[in-house]
């Protein structure tokens, strides 16, 4: 009779605790999707400086669900990371690996500078200096229909070898691609990428 | 017959009422004091509480006690005052991330009548009661009350304040201006270098990959519904042990030799 009880209470308690904390667990197990923007012709992005543009990383949430790209096209002098389909074009994320400030670009000085805590990244994106952990995130970029588009993010560690969108402050040269694992709720790459 | 048998209250000779004088008022009608007294004696008959408001309220403290005691009670009218204010701000809040957060706390701050104030107190009472918890802190330890018996009190303290902390920083998103936003990035960005569980951690605090739709709405029922239910418990658990156990003497006194405890039973019975 006690045990009758005692486990109907237990069931009852479970019956509305594991859906309510499943509701709010959800989101780290749901796969989320991006879309392709496109972002201009081809003529548009020099090989020698970066243009700034506004993409949207989630839509219906207005300003707070932009973010901004550095694009230009690549340059195979300075450019060493194998060239595939998704790097004919370099998209930049102003996002600082350090703690997420948003990045400018310094045009003096050919360098990323974040005005948080004082990261700096060199023309390539690789950290010249400061806090930051790797070299500042990517999108993935393709031509489709005579346009640039800008599809998701990866990370990237300091040899731009390309790894799963990380949040920043986390290292992937190293133990720090263990430490920190690939999550469930990003986008998936596209094919070949 | 009244039995409630609470002790007088502390007031000044003048203002005490004066006893009947033989004859008068024989209880023929019910006075105004008489019926409140009615009134609570037919609740207190039912639910037996006033041995507890008792136990409650009128306990022994020891000797040399002094105004730094009274910073837990400060940090509880804190509390008090963000709850009060949380409440009625969240009439006119609304955690819209398209922009409508922003606006509603600007309409807050200039059309609602006292918006300003009272949004005002429950920013800055957020850090007045930060500041009244370390004072507080730090007044349990260095008169050493968090020793035996009082371990478990301190503990739940420490909980609390890490719970007020949590407060701090799921309620800095909510005016959703840009520091609101750029804090919170940082903020979400920081727990999620924790090793292997950071990025999951992130992920949860921001329900899903990035900053997105139901982050704002998530922050604000983690700051308002959440927290604020576990505070509520914790407070009453901390004060219940602060009643049962009492409060510690000052440290600079001296231990109570069975020789003063004689001489203070003998000024007793004196007394009665």
């Amino acid at each position: 009779m006690t045990a009758a009880v005692h486990g109907a209470g237990g069931i009852a308690a479970a019956a509305f605790t594991l859906p309510a904390l499943g509701f709010a667990l959800a989101p780290v197990f749901h796969e989320t999707s991006f879309n392709w923007q496109p972002v201009g012709p081809p003529v548009d992005f020099p090989s020698d400086t970066y243009v700034t543009k506004v993409i949207t990383i989630v839509s219906g949430i207005g300003e707070a669900g932009k973010s901004i790209a550095y694009i230009r096209a690549r340059n195979p002098a300075i450019d060493k990371e194998p060239e595939d389909q998704y790097n004919r074009f370099i998209a930049l994320s102003s996002r600082c690996m350090h703690l997420g400030c948003p990045v400018r670009y310094v045009e003096a000085a050919q360098r990323f500078i974040c005005p948080c805590h004082g990261g700096v990244y060199d023309f390539r994106g690789l950290v010249a200096g400061g806090p930051p952990v790797r070299p500042l995130d990517r999108f993935y970029t393709r031509m489709n229909n005579g346009l640039v588009e800008v599809g998701p993010r990866y990370s990237v560690n300091s040899e731009l070898r390309r790894f799963s969108p990380r949040d920043p402050g986390e290292p992937l040269d190293g133990i720090g691609q263990y430490l920190y694992p690939a999550r469930i709720s990003t986008p998936a790459p596209p094919p070949g990428g | 017959m009244p039995r409630l048998k609470l002790p007088p209250p502390p007031l000044p000779k003048v203002l005490l009422p004066k006893p009947k004088r033989p004859g008068q008022d024989n209880g023929a009608a019910l006075n105004p004091v008489e019926a409140g007294i009615t009134v609570v004696d037919w609740i207190d008959e039912r639910t037996a509480l006033s041995p507890a408001i008792r136990w409650t309220l009128f306990r022994k403290v020891p000797r040399g006690i002094n105004w730094a005691y009274t910073l837990g009670s400060a940090t509880l009218f804190a509390f008090l005052n963000q709850a009060v204010t949380g409440v009625f701000l969240a009439m006119y809040y609304r955690p819209d991330p398209a922009g409508g957060a922003y606006e509603s706390v600007r309409y807050i701050n200039d059309s609602v009548f006292l918006g300003k104030l009272v949004h005002g107190m429950h920013k800055w009472g957020a850090s007045v009661m930060i500041i009244l918890i370390f004072l507080h802190m730090g007044r349990v330890f260095f008169y050493g009350a968090y020793k035996y018996p009082r371990e478990l009190t301190w503990v739940i303290g420490v909980v609390l304040l890490i719970l007020t902390l949590a407060m701090g920083f799921t309620g800095y998103l909510l005016p959703f201006d840009q520091r609101s936003y750029w804090a919170t990035i940082v903020g979400v960005n920081i727990n999620g270098t924790g090793p292997f569980i950071g990025p999951f951690l992130s992920d949860f605090l921001r329900a899903g990959p990035e900053f997105g739709a139901t982050t704002l709405s998530r922050f604000y029922s983690i700051h308002m519904l959440l927290i604020p239910g576990a505070m509520a418990a914790l407070i009453g658990i901390h004060l219940y042990l602060v009643t049962k156990l009492g409060i510690t003497a000052p440290p600079w006194l001296r231990a109570q030799t069975e020789k003063d405890t004689a001489v203070e039973a003998e000024i007793l019975r004196s007394e009665v």
